[in-house]
């Protein structure tokens, strides 16, 4: 019982938790990987992206709440979704034209591009908190619990709930079909293996007769996709706020590059890497270890390896080490 | 004489605004021949195919396909027009399958490719069995192979190779010109660059031998080899 009731408390609040967070994490490092293999760059602008994306899709979620429009149980900003995506992807392909496109031309080196991006950043980023404000939003509506601990405890008769967020079912199940479509786009259709061509090699991808232009243009369009759903997961989850999603840049970067910047499998792999990681150092342990160990043998403090303001030290870490020893990362990604 | 299929005639030029590499250098093919480039290391080899090719500023002089001026193109618009260019090096998509580079080779085409791929897998029946494994894990020669069949997807006019031999061993070297002349005999004219002046100018209809980016001596590859002063100055005797 004592066994059950530790596996209760850690799946309650390490496994669910990390799960959902590592999701969101795999699918902004996607966006990530997708430009750094394709575009050639670090793109620093994307956090922000993802703010402006979830700020465009709560805007059409409080519409459609004031229209008294709902999704039932659902959330309604997943009815928003759609319209957050268009937004930012008409975003970027402008940031595109206006911006990128002028230093490709002139075939600038990566690091001239990363510095770019840096300033974009800082345009989306001032730009969000112009229109929404740098405060709190929250917008998640409908059921909130698919499983109440309450009700879980009742259930089963144990000492720990367990509870799953609506937020956190939603978060998986769109990853999973999110990346399920990304792969099958990449591996089976003629754009998405011209995309691969081009990232792997890019002369020979001219010589194929691949138009860059048009490998450029659908990166970006599903790069800002993926950003959009990324954010509003996350905002789901969490809450919304710019400041945030500006510092979800370290993780997400760090989840691509332990995966292997380039390659979309090692972001996926990556995100959920840096996301337990992250959970697991700090949890407090306490409570699972009561359960485990013999009776007044518990842990006297907290037993949490840091405190939970020191969560991205553990990205910089992992970060770090990996430089250090494998700088291709988990899987077979190009060095930085 | 008529006007040969493929023809880069007089050419001058350097790579952007650098010096002149090319002096003068004439390169002519015609259907089911098979013209070499060859001569010491520095001699402008490459360079002169590069030209053929588009990849070069051509100060002056010209390149005509079957007739046409095709000076002004870039090289992407000349594999348009039916050029097939094999580069030496990174010449494969290493991340993609063997079947996915014949693909991507054929990324132009809108008809159903099926055919040349199957004409391709006759070719190089090896990589029939290798078609879904990751080009860059196959050996040197299958790579070779696999690059050969990309260029061929477009279904070219003309094939052009750089060094298609570079760092294979000399049994694979053997089948790789062997599987060469068999494109050859297809009647598709091949302009190709090659180190091993010897065996090349063995097969060549045609040999060009450049001299510090000029033409040294030109002439079929029987004459060439039977050459004293090529012999002497060039092929060690």
């Amino acid at each position: 019982m004592d066994i059950l009731n530790a596996l209760v408390a850690l799946t309650n609040f390490v496994l669910i938790p990390a799960t959902a967070y590592g999701s969101q994490l795999a699918l902004g490092a996607l966006g990530v990987t997708l430009i750094y293999g394709i575009l050639r760059f670090s793109n620093f602008a994307h956090g922000d992206t993802m703010a402006f994306g979830t700020m465009c899709t709560i805007l059409v979620t409080w519409m459609f709440q004031s229209m008294g429009v709902s999704f039932g149980v659902l959330p309604t900003a997943l009815l928003a979704l759609p319209f957050g995506i268009l937004g930012t992807m008409a975003l970027v392909l402008f940031t595109d034209r206006t911006v990128y496109r002028f230093y490709r031309q002139q075939r600038v080196k990566p690091v001239v591009m990363v510095m770019v991006s840096l300033g974009v950043m800082f345009i989306m980023n001032g730009l969000v908190r112009f229109i929404i404000g740098p405060g709190n939003q929250r917008f998640a509506d409908g059921e909130r619990f698919i499983i109440k601990a309450r009700a879980f405890k009742e259930m089963t008769g144990l000492n720990e709930g367990l509870a799953i967020k609506t937020s956190q079912g939603i978060t998986v199940v769109t990853a999973i079909l999110v990346v399920a479509v990304l792969f099958w786009f990449l591996n089976k259709t003629r754009t998405g293996k011209s995309m691969r061509a081009y990232s792997d090699n890019e002369d020979l991808a001219l010589l194929s007769g691949i138009n860059p232009d048009r490998v450029v243009m659908i990166t970006w369009l599903i790069v800002a996709a993926l950003a959009t759903i990324a954010g509003v997961l996350y905002g789901l989850d969490k809450s919304f706020k710019p400041f945030t999603y500006f510092q979800l840049l370290l993780p997400i970067f760090a989840a691509a590059i332990v995966g292997g910047l380039g390659n979309p499998l090692g972001a996926i792999a990556g995100g959920f890497v840096i996301a337990f990681s992250e959970v697991l150092v700090t949890y407090a342990w306490k409570k699972v270890l009561i359960y485990l160990m013999p009776e007044g043998m518990g842990p006297e403090g907290l037993a949490q390896l840091l405190s939970t303001d020191y969560k991205f030290a553990v990205s910089f870490m992992i970060l770090v080490v990996v430089l250090l020893f494998k700088p291709t990362g988990l899987f077979k990604g190009k060095a930085v | 004489m008529s006007e040969p299929f493929l023809i880069g005639e007089n050419m001058t030029g350097g790579y952007g605004n650098g010096p002149d590499i090319l002096h003068d250098c004439t390169i002519a093919v015609n259907p089911g021949e098979i013209a070499v480039i060859v001569g010491p290391n520095g001699a402008g080899k490459s360079t002169a195919m590069k030209a053929v090719f588009g990849m070069l500023n051509v100060r002056s002089g010209s390149v005509r396909l079957d007739g046409e001026d095709i000076t002004a193109l870039s090289p992407q618009d000349r594999v348009v027009k039916g050029m097939g260019f094999v580069p030496q090096t990174s010449n494969i998509f290493t991340s993609m399958t063997v079947e996915e580079n014949l693909e991507m080779g054929a990324f132009i085409r809108t008809d159903d490719i099926r055919p040349t791929m199957e004409q391709i897998y006759d070719l190089f029946p090896i990589l029939r069995d290798k078609r879904n494994q990751a080009a860059g894990e196959l050996s040197g020669g299958q790579r070779q192979q696999v690059a050969v069949g990309r260029a061929l997807m477009t279904q070219p006019k003309v094939l052009m190779l750089d060094e298609p031999t570079a760092g294979v061993s000399p049994i694979v070297m053997d089948e790789l010109f062997d599987r060469i002349i068999e494109v050859a005999r297809t009647g598709l004219p091949i302009l190709m660059v090659e180190q091993n002046a010897k065996q090349a100018l063995e097969i060549a209809d045609r040999g060009y031998v450049l001299v510090q980016g000029a033409n040294g001596h030109t002439g079929t590859g029987k004459e060439l080899l039977a050459d004293p002063e090529v012999r002497q100055s060039f092929l060690g005797g």
